[in-house]
């Protein structure tokens, strides 16, 4: 019979032509958003062409790290390593001050003190997996 | 032989009205004695015996489950060879999907009996653990940006909760007062799961799983499934039960990565309700009874908005007083809907059941009086997708 994952790293980003930049920069403790050189708009997740006018000129642009809580659940309930042993956790989707959003932890505060509009900051969270560490961006009380 | 999967002139068949003729849930809660397969052929046997019809007149196949192929899979297992299937594979909705792509290919005669067929045995799964209680997406593509940070099915849907709850100042109250009713209405069906009646302070006082969402906010997992037959007008005559006919049916699609939400207190139901409704000229209060996804209570109060029977934001005030009950003015999720009879992961396809009774008049025990006018409104993934159905007999 199959077996639930025993490792915990089936949850950790794999890299790819459209996004290894994005994970590079988080090693350097940058946060990369995208920008379309057509249409003016800066979009995340990032891929090859602008979402809103399909153009594919386009290209990484710094995100200053700040940003609000648009929105967010403490999770109390994830039976799935490595997050079980994590619990409780806050995860939140986050508004950037470039306009856009992504999702990601809010750290560095007590769960039950996140609310919508606060003002977070980012910071790099390591995680370590065979091939060598990632950087994970999260949000930490602004 | 099946007939109807020989050549055909498109050209000679006019549009045809869509109707319900078999509905059928195969056994449901706890089976630990069958397979998936099993409850598929279960339920897919009712179905057919409920609408007179024989395994050789299905000609059009729809089904989705976890399997790569599922089509083939579920139709080699059945031992049929359908010459019209649709695998779409959009959430829990996908049931709703099917009614809409089926109404398509029957009115414009690709195929004349089509089958909906599903089952799963999550609960038993779970138990034998085989499967997690939560769900491994893996970290490619666009997952990257979200699993690492522990995003459950249960915290995409409360996500939205605490958002409706920041601008309208919706409460927890509020939101328990969808489960509370749904378990009176499921207290009245005696195969749904659970059927003991709870209390807003029993909502409130259960585990919180995610914030805002308290256990009892959430759907039940439970094994079952089964099976809808739509057929063409031309078969009508022949029914041994009333039909069912489909007035309106449409889609609408949105996110998968949360992020990517525009509105996380506006279901895309909003948009395929307005084209459901539309095409069967009918408004939110021609409806005599509404059977909508409730995977969790925050789905059910984001509906309601949508679908137009209060205003966004008044979701809130609009479930309290027991409006959702049999013996409310909106009587929803008659037979206690996934939060209290029962949930094997996909649910779509028991909205449409249910509602088929309620229109029949065979929902002995739960029957609301004089239902003519039905609307169903499957959600799939996490406010992914939607699809909206109106019913209704003559």
């Amino acid at each position: 019979m199959p077996q639930l994952p025993r490792t915990a790293t089936w949850h950790l980003p794999v890299p790819d032509l459209e996004t290894s930049e994005y994970w590079d920069a988080t090693a350097q403790s940058r946060l990369l958003i995208k920008h379309c050189d057509a249409c003016g708009r800066d979009f995340f997740y990032p891929r090859s062409h602008c979402p809103r006018c399909w153009s594919s000129s386009t290209s990484w642009k710094e995100a200053s790290g700040d940003g609000v809580v648009y929105t967010f659940t403490i999770v109390r309930q994830n039976d799935l390593p490595p997050f079980k042993e994590r619990l409780p956790y806050v995860v939140s989707i986050v508004e950037l001050a470039e306009g856009v959003r992504m999702t990601s932890n809010v750290e560095g505060c007590a769960p039950e003190d996140v609310r919508c509009g606060m003002a977070v900051r980012v910071a790099f969270r390591e995680e370590q997996r065979d091939e060598g560490s990632v950087f994970l961006p999260v949000f930490r009380p602004a | 032989m099946n007939k109807s999967q020989g050549p055909r002139s498109l050209a000679a068949v006019p549009r045809r009205k869509v109707a319900i003729a078999g509905i059928a849930e195969s056994r449901f809660g706890e089976v630990p004695d069958a397979t998936a397969w099993q409850l598929h052929q279960e339920g897919a046997a009712l179905a057919l015996a409920d609408a007179g019809v024989e395994p050789s007149d299905v000609d059009g196949l729809f089904s989705c489950g976890a399997d790569i192929m599922h089509p083939l899979i579920l139709g080699e297992y059945l031992g049929l060879r359908p010459g019209y299937v649709d695998g779409t594979q959009v959430g829990g909705s996908s049931w709703e999907f099917f009614v809409h792509h089926a109404v398509g290919a029957i009115e414009s005669g690709l195929c004349d009996v089509a089958l909906l067929n599903y089952a799963t045995t999550s609960r038993s799964d779970v138990k034998r653990r085989i499967r997690s209680s939560n769900v491994a997406i893996d970290a490619r593509g666009p997952a990257q940006f979200e699993s690492a940070y522990g995003h459950t099915v249960i915290g995409r849907h409360a996500m939205a909760a605490t958002r409706h709850m920041y601008e309208f100042g919706t409460t927890s109250e509020q939101l328990a007062e969808i489960a509370v009713q749904t378990r009176f209405n499921a207290s009245h069906n005696p195969l749904a799961m659970y059927r003991d009646p709870i209390t807003v302070a029993d909502v409130l006082a259960s585990r919180e799983i995610c914030s805002p969402l308290h256990m009892l906010d959430c759907c039940i997992r439970s094994d079952g499934g089964g099976a809808v037959v739509l057929v063409a007008e031309d078969r009508v005559a022949d029914l041994p039960k009333k039909p069912v006919w489909i007035l309106g049916a449409a889609e609408a699609t949105s996110h998968h990565t949360m992020s990517e939400w525009e509105d996380f207190t506006e279901s895309p139901a909003k948009r395929s309700a307005e084209r459901a409704f539309g095409m069967a000229g009918v408004k939110p209060d021609d409806i005599d009874v509404l059977q909508v996804y409730d995977s969790f209570t925050i789905t059910v109060l984001l509906t309601l908005e949508a679908l137009g029977f209060c205003a966004k934001g008044e979701g809130g005030a609009f479930v309290e007083g027991g409006r959702l009950r049999l013996d409310g003015s909106l009587p929803t999720n008659t037979d206690g809907g996934g939060l209290s009879s029962n949930h094997p992961g996909m649910r779509g396809l028991f909205l449409i059941i249910e509602a088929a009774r309620q229109l029949r008049g065979e929902a002995a025990g739960r029957q609301v009086e004089d239902a003519s006018v039905a609307a169903v409104n499957g959600t799939g993934g996490w406010f992914s997708s939607t699809g909206t159905l109106v019913l209704g007999v003559d």
